[in-house]
């Protein structure tokens, strides 16, 4: 542990020493990543661990509903090196603990659950450099998490009450209006206008709630009667990263367009911490699997592209990806506690996109999928009702394969990459 | 052959952009499309805020946060018009916040009482916790079968609910709902005709005037396997 001792003092040195025990224990019995339960050890021991961390480090924190693990990534690359980060997704305190005393370096780019999002703020109080990267706000998991707006509003009341808030960047999408309403209080604000194609949470103001109009033009603006409106962007997206006056193509490996905004923000928080978008690109650019999503694997002889989706904003972005194409699609979906225990929100997502492709049912909840797309008028399959699949398929395709969180677990598990 | 039998089959989904928080826009999607299948006309609206309430034989309110579903009650107030509607016929098919709405008061937002829309002599207070799980109700010896996700714990006991809970909260752990004068309303929120194809058949021969012929979907096969499911579910959440 390089990373000053002084600032750990006695206290952190020996919870660090009981975090990695505990950790290499853990992943020793094959218990998860061993990432959660050493952290938890080592904030008992010395409960000021958390801040001690941080200092003097850069720090980057990414968090929203969508594209936190895929912008982590891709903020890692943008900046180079090998920064202290959470990438087995363990996104909240005892994650980001491990994460930052098993890693020497003095950047952090760190995934952050929402809800944590002002706990790890005020965390990483000291950091040398401070940057915070928003993406947007959508339902996901109602079973167990906050309501949408009262998250927008605990974020908002966090950057309200900050202390310095001028020492924090913070890189928004203010395409979401949720996202733009959290960080109205915060004094140093890089606003990004990037491709943000689900508004469902944010059809009524969270001013007012009177209806919020969208404008789906090249920058995607929105207002409301009451006078809350979209800021000006500082960055935004235009078949590529357009800032400070120049516009910076991206060729990016990963599909979809919302890889593209999760990468224009990437871009812009490097450069805030002084990374210039012409060394960041090429290496953005270059990224083409995030934890065994996007990339090609092989299950059974066929191989397929693992795409992952918990909620409708991110099954939206996905169902565009994918309908350019003609060939079946596999829908994986689970309702662990991981998944939230509810698929109501099938519902919410535009199935109906699939009209004139088969779509595989699979996971727990295939039969809710499956009612759902039978409604939707989407030729449906259970892959239970097949003991052969995916056998029969057309082969030397590449399957798309979308499944929520446990079972795009499962489908990585699984298979393998090639 | 009804006279509702000439015309389209009207379902309006109202304010949605408020009241859909769950994936409550399936209910609607669900009841147009089984109409269609039996070869009726049958057309989907979505009702905006700021328009009036548009002709229609089953409307549907779904469920929100605590803002919308305010901004929405005041809406409906201002609108003035279900109540008539209801009388000349037409259903009300209300989930989770939808349900709240159509009675006398509910509690938001640490405890402060609004006005509903009196259709129902149903009140609702904030429950000592947030009941979050599967339901399971007995409607007239028929199972329901759904999720509930709210704070909030409805009375009187005796206004005529939609069925006992044998599983889950509903309005007070032991009944749930609303089947009252049009009004149908349930705590199993979202999606839950599309769980429950029996239910929507229901409203459906109800709104179009006799009952109607049984189809063959995959949601009958999604029915029997959530039935099964919900039995192991604990009794209260």
């Amino acid at each position: 542990m390089s990373k000053s001792p002084s600032a750990l003092g006695m206290r952190g040195r020996i919870a660090v020493r009981a975090l990695r025990v505990v950790n290499a224990t853990s992943r020793g019995l094959g218990r998860g990543s061993g990432t959660v339960a050493g952290g938890r050890v080592a904030m008992k021991i010395d409960e000021d661990l958390f801040r001690k961390l941080f200092v003097g480090r850069t720090v980057i924190l990414v968090s929203g509903t969508n594209g936190k693990t895929t912008t982590t990534a891709l903020v890692r690359a943008a900046i180079g090196g090998d920064p202290a980060s959470n990438l087995t997704g363990s996104n909240m305190a005892a994650g980001i603990v491990a994460a930052l005393s098993t890693s020497t370096s003095s950047t952090c780019v760190i995934e952050v659950d929402e809800p944590w999002l002002p706990t790890v703020m005020n965390a990483a109080r000291d950091a040398a450099r401070r940057a915070v990267v928003l993406l947007n706000l959508s339902r996901d998991q109602l079973d167990r998490a906050s309501e949408v707006r009262q998250l927008a509003q605990r974020w908002r009341d966090h950057f309200s009450s900050l202390e310095n808030s001028a020492e924090w960047d913070v890189i928004a999408n203010v395409n979401d209006p949720l996202v733009a309403y959290a960080v109205q209080p915060a004094a140093k604000v890089t606003a990004c206008a990037l491709p943000t194609p689900w508004h469902g949470d944010a059809i009524s103001c969270p001013h007012c709630t009177k209806p919020i109009h969208f404008d789906e033009g090249l920058f995607g603006s929105w207002w409301c009667d009451c006078g809350f409106r979209a800021p000006h962007p500082d960055v935004f997206f235009d078949d590529g990263v357009r800032m400070d006056g120049v516009t910076y193509p991206l060729s990016l490996q990963l599909p979809g367009s919302f890889n593209a905004a999760n990468a224009a923000a990437a871009v812009a928080a490097a450069q805030r911490i002084g990374v210039p978008p012409v060394d960041s690109i090429p290496r953005v650019n270059a990224v083409e699997d995030v934890a065994g999503r996007f990339g090609e694997r092989m299950w059974k002889e066929q191989k397929f592209r693992l795409l992952l989706a918990k909620n409708p904003a991110g099954l939206a972005a996905l169902i565009s990806t994918v309908s350019e194409g003609s060939s079946p699609v596999v829908v994986s979906i689970n309702a662990n506690v991981a998944d939230g225990r509810d698929p109501s929100w099938l519902y919410d997502a535009p199935f109906e996109r699939l009209r004139g492709r088969t779509v595989w049912c699979d996971g727990t909840r295939a039969l809710d999928l499956m009612t759902r797309l039978f409604y939707a008028g989407v030729d449906v399959r259970l892959t239970d009702d097949d003991p052969l699949f995916p056998r029969g398929l057309p082969s030397g395709e590449i399957m798309d394969v979308i499944g929520n969180y446990t079972a795009f677990a499962q489908w990585v598990k699984k298979s393998k990459a090639c | 052959m009804g006279e509702k039998e000439q015309g389209v089959l009207k379902i309006a989904v109202i304010y949605p952009e408020l009241l859909g928080t769950y994936g409550d826009g399936g209910n609607g999607l669900v009841l147009v499309e089984r109409a269609r299948l039996r070869g009726y006309e049958a057309e989907l609206t979505s009702v905006a805020i700021d328009e009036p309430l548009p002709d229609a034989q089953i409307y549907l309110l779904g469920g929100g946060e605590d803002g919308p579903q305010r901004r929405a009650t005041e809406a409906l107030h201002t609108d003035r018009s279900i109540a008539h509607r209801l009388n000349d016929g037409a259903l009300l098919f209300a989930v989770c916040a939808g349900l709240q709405i159509v009675g006398i008061s509910f509690a938001v937002e640490g405890g402060s009482r609004h006005s509903g829309l009196g259709l129902v002599p149903l009140e609702t207070v904030r429950g000592e916790k947030r009941r979050v799980g599967e339901i399971l109700v007995d409607v007239d010896g028929r199972d329901l079968v759904g999720f509930e996700n709210h704070a909030g714990h409805t009375y009187p006991h005796d206004a005529e609910p939609l069925g006992l809970v044998k599983r889950g909260y509903g309005n007070d752990g032991v009944v749930d709902g609303v089947y009252q004068g049009g009004v149908i309303g349930t705590y199993a929120h979202g999606p839950v005709l599309a769980m429950n194809p029996w239910l929507a058949d229901e409203l459906l021969g109800h709104a179009i005037g006799h009952l109607l012929e049984e189809i063959d979907t995959p949601a009958d096969r999604l029915y029997e396997a959530r039935r099964k499911a919900v039995r192991h579910s604990p009794r209260t959440p």
